[in-house]
């Protein structure tokens, strides 16, 4: 349980980790926090030659948000600056409500977020946040900088576009839409453990029943694939859950998303946690856009 | 030990020759005192303290991040010591278990709950625990029962029970009231009779024994 041999660089500009990086090719390796990285090399399941730690790099852990532009996390701002970020909360609450579910306040201490996202692990929830927000990683290389839309960001299970002399700077996420509500939640053996199944749902109403719903998965069916349930859901009611919709989801769903066996739980089981948690999630986020809503309403209201 | 006439890098250098792989010299305050260390660039935080620092408190359990019992305070927050390289602690301060104690040697509240509420049971996690909540105490210094239950539940204990660890969680937070003067009772009244319930305290006593029940 310990890393095998590796030569480590600690750069003090971006620009010079993007050199290094150039340098040893593909036999280098990008570490911020390490919370997901270390494990793997302890586990000898990675063994780059390479090891650069951007983590005395300055100016490099800002948080931006604003209504026009979104919210703009850099590479090492940690879950916990992120999670207690009070204009990320306004602009998007998903972010926050997503980083509370990521492992223990402990790991969040020094995990960092966009390193978690590139980090592409389909048990992990902030992957399957971006995905259903849509959103932006933006790259650096000594070749340039460059945009990686959300939707062309996964190549599969801890597998990125990303090329090997490229790091990820700064994720963006776009603000919430008035009458679009989120909703994130999972089940898992301890609290902060990897979710058996996970589920992250946008949900829009218009008169009290849903226009438009979509959901990711944690742990469940495919990395960065965004579910449309429009069609399944549309015109269920946003304040009633007893509407017969709402069951045909969990019902749809449980079809729709391939589910794998493990050591801890069957894919039987984490099917039936697909159905079950498809409809809650869901529901909990045209809950949440009729909050919205009424919080819009009443602010108007107040004037 | 080499000679006072080699420079670091000159030692760094002779280390790789022999070893065939890179070694660093780190510098990092623990436990309030400032020192380099050198070590083969590929060792963790936790492995960095233990075996070329001697401070034995901080335990190594998973060594992958799920246990929790190698916690230590960096800049004050709590982390995972075997989730960190050790030359990332580079210019940083690191608090162990052994730091928590007063220089005069009074025990840190959390460490005189765990005395006094048996938190300390077999004793492997115990470091993890300590640091973990002197962290969260400096957040929450009269945390509900709930609250003192989430800030232990990323720390694993294989002796099968959490309530005495939970009752220290309470009781440090009294005695940390009492010692900057304030009633040691918390303005929940429902945690603090928690921490003073007899039944909490006295579930472990010696096999056979009849002591403890205070």
């Amino acid at each position: 349980m310990k890393p095998s041999p590796l030569t480590y660089h600690r750069p003090r500009s971006i620009d010079e980790a993007c050199q290094i990086l150039a340098d040893v090719a593909h036999e280098g390796k990008v570490l911020a926090g390490g919370q997901s990285l270390i494990p793997l090399l302890s586990m000898r399941l990675a063994a780059p030659a390479h090891l650069v730690d951007i983590g005395s790099i300055p100016r490099l852990d800002a948080v931006s948000s604003s209504r026009e532009l979104g919210v703009t996390f850099d590479a090492l701002t940690t879950h916990s600056v992120l999670e207690a970020d009070r204009g990320a909360a306004q602009v998007q609450p998903l972010i926050g409500r997503g980083l509370r579910l990521v492992a223990h306040p402990t790991i969040r201490n020094r995990g960092t977020t966009v390193g978690s996202i590139v980090h592409a692990d389909p048990s992990a929830e902030m992957p399957a946040v971006l995905a259903l927000l849509g959103g932006s990683v933006t790259v650096r290389s000594v070749r340039g900088v460059r945009e990686i839309r959300s939707t062309d960001l996964f190549a599969g299970p801890l597998e990125t576009t990303l090329e090997a002399d490229e790091i990820a700077t700064s994720v963006t996420v776009p603000a919430a839409d008035p009458g679009v509500g989120t909703a994130i939640d999972e089940i898992a053996r301890r609290h902060g453990d990897y979710a058996l199944v996970g589920v992250a749902a946008q949900v829009r109403v218009e008169g009290g029943a849903v226009a438009e719903a979509r959901m990711t998965y944690v742990s469940a069916g495919e990395l960065g694939e965004v579910v449309d349930y429009t069609d399944v859901l549309r015109g269920a009611s946003a304040t009633d859950d007893r509407d017969p919709l709402w069951r045909n989801l969990s019902e749809f769903a449980r079809e729709r998303i391939d589910t794998e066996p493990d050591i801890h739980a069957t894919a039987r089981y984490r099917s039936q946690l697909v159905a079950a948690l498809t409809a809650r999630v869901g529901f909990a986020a045209a809950q949440d856009a009729v909050l919205d809503g009424a919080a819009v309403h009443a602010s108007a209201g107040g004037r | 030990m080499a000679k006072a006439t080699h420079s670091i890098d000159e030692q760094l250098a002779e280390l790789q020759e022999e070893t065939g792989e890179q070694h660093l010299a780190v510098t990092f305050t623990l436990n309030a005192v400032t020192q380099t260390v050198v070590l083969p660039s590929r060792t963790l935080a936790s492995d960095a303290i233990r075996h070329h620092l001697r401070q034995t408190g901080t335990h190594v359990g998973c060594e992958h991040g799920v246990c929790g019992a190698c916690t230590v305070l960096l800049d004050g927050k709590p982390v995972r010591s075997c989730l960190v390289l050790a030359a990332s602690l580079e210019g940083r301060e690191v608090t162990t278990v052994e730091g928590l104690v007063e220089p005069d040697g009074t025990l840190h509240p959390v460490q005189q709950a765990f005395i006094d509420c048996h938190g300390l049971q077999c004793g492997f996690c115990t470091p993890g625990f300590v640091t973990t909540i002197a962290a969260f105490l400096e957040e929450n210094d009269s945390p509900t029962r709930e609250e003192a239950t989430d800030a232990i539940a990323g720390n694993l204990c294989r002796c099968t029970g959490y309530q005495n660890i939970r009752a220290a969680v309470l009781r440090a937070a009294e005695i940390k009231r009492e010692r900057s003067g304030e009633f040691p009772l918390g303005e929940d009244d429902e945690s603090s009779r928690a921490s003073l319930d007899p039944k909490v305290r006295g579930t472990t006593n010696p096999v056979g024994g009849r002591a403890g029940r205070a």
